[in-house]
């Protein structure tokens, strides 16, 4: 039997206090982004093309260097965040929602510094 | 998970059909969703063919002859047939709207007359609003004041007053947010489109004092931050009000006290 009062359920175990720093982020990657990417179109559309000696140059300055990882950093965060989201809305499965929304982030921020380090290891060594 | 097949007991059936009189010049074909919980059977599609020659301009008239000299059985709510009491809220062709507002006239075809979506049936075109009213209450929808009461009213500026424009015209109908598909999905926790026009009008009335409490109870991933501005609410408002955007002015005025 459930005696709980609507409201009871309503009200739950209270607000989380949290929410309005992944909202703002989320905004703020996506602004963020859109420069970024554009400089990521052009610099891959130049690969296309490139020799190998080429693209180490390139990705060895200090700029562009700079640029690809934060285009990384901003992107694989922004995408964390969106399939956080989805993930939220759509499990309701309570321990499945919270360990595949872990699971989740800890595979972007594992492919994140995988791409960071394959950056710094092609600007640093070539 | 989401479930995005119906349940096997959900499922529509076929149902009764009732045909207009033979002299009838102007048949209009209706399609109303039936469901008794009391027969244990699925529900069904009622077809009723009206002379709109004996029939009101409005839809809920078209509901109302039904029920007076059709099939007195159908169930449905209705009030003030001119779109103040929000008792009327139904899904007809597919979008939430109160029926006592909308002329049939409007409408092309076949007329499909269904319950608000995604919220428990009672019976026929009844939905359950018991959570919807729960999370109405749990806003707090009433002034909030640490001051001492003064002895006579609360003044309000005209400029103040007007901020409230767009606000308390909501009847709480209940049609933005049963159109919102979060709040399909997440009703048991995120507040939905129309209480949080509600919260807004409360945070906006310059007669309270407790605005920051306020925020803070909707400060959370789900009350507040399940709505995606998908826009379903203000494209469904049958009082033209823009929820969608007393949203958006709660999660800016949770930004600019974060960040400001």
């Amino acid at each position: 039997m459930d005696y709980q009062t609507p409201l009871a359920k309503v009200r739950g175990l209270g607000s989380a206090k949290a929410g309005t720093g992944h909202f703002w982020m989320q905004r703020i990657t996506a602004i963020t982004l859109i420069p970024l990417s554009l400089w990521m179109v052009s610099f891959t559309q130049q690969l296309l093309n490139a020799t190998h000696q080429d693209i180490i140059i390139w990705l060895s300055g200090p700029l562009d260097t700079t640029l690809a990882v934060v285009w990384v950093i901003a992107a694989f965060y922004h995408a964390a965040l969106g399939l956080q989201v989805v993930i939220e809305d759509y499990v309701h499965t309570e321990w499945i929602k919270i360990s595949s929304i872990w699971a989740m982030k800890l595979t972007f921020l594992f492919f994140g510094l995988a791409a960071i380090v394959a950056i710094f290891k092609i600007s640093m060594i070539g | 998970m989401v479930e995005f097949a119906l349940p096997k007991n959900s499922k529509l059936q076929k149902g009764k059909e009732f045909s207009a009189p033979k002299n009838a010049a102007r048949v209009k074909r209706f399609e109303v969703y039936r469901w008794n919980p009391d027969t244990g059977e699925n529900p069904r599609i009622d077809i009723f063919h009206i002379d709109l020659d004996s029939c009101g301009p409005m839809i809920l008239d078209a509901v109302l002859k039904i029920k007076n000299e059709i099939d007195a059985t159908l169930a449905f709510r209705r009030s003030c047939r001119e779109g103040v009491c929000g008792s009327c809220a139904m899904n007809v062709n597919g979008k939430n709207t109160l029926v006592c507002t909308k002329a049939i006239e409007e409408y092309e075809g076949t007329i499909k007359i269904f319950p608000l979506p995604h919220m428990d049936v009672i019976k026929d075109l009844v939905a359950d609003m018991t959570n919807f009213y729960a999370q109405y209450a749990s806003i707090k929808p009433w002034i909030e004041t640490q001051t001492a009461a003064p002895d006579r009213e609360r003044l309000q500026s005209k400029e103040e007053r007007k901020k409230l424009d767009g606000l308390y015209e909501c009847v709480l109908c209940a049609c933005c947010s049963t159109s919102c598909p979060s709040y399909w999905w997440n009703s048991d926790k995120y507040l939905g489109p129309a209480v949080l026009l509600q919260a807004a009008r409360w945070l906006e009335d310059s007669r309270d004092e407790n605005a920051g409490e306020r925020l803070d109870e909707l400060e959370d991933p789900y009350k507040l931050y399940r709505c995606h501005t998908i826009m379903s609410c203000t494209d469904t408002c049958p009082k033209g009000l823009n929820p969608a955007k007393a949203i958006a002015d709660i999660k800016k005025l949770m930004a600019v006290r974060q960040q400001g």
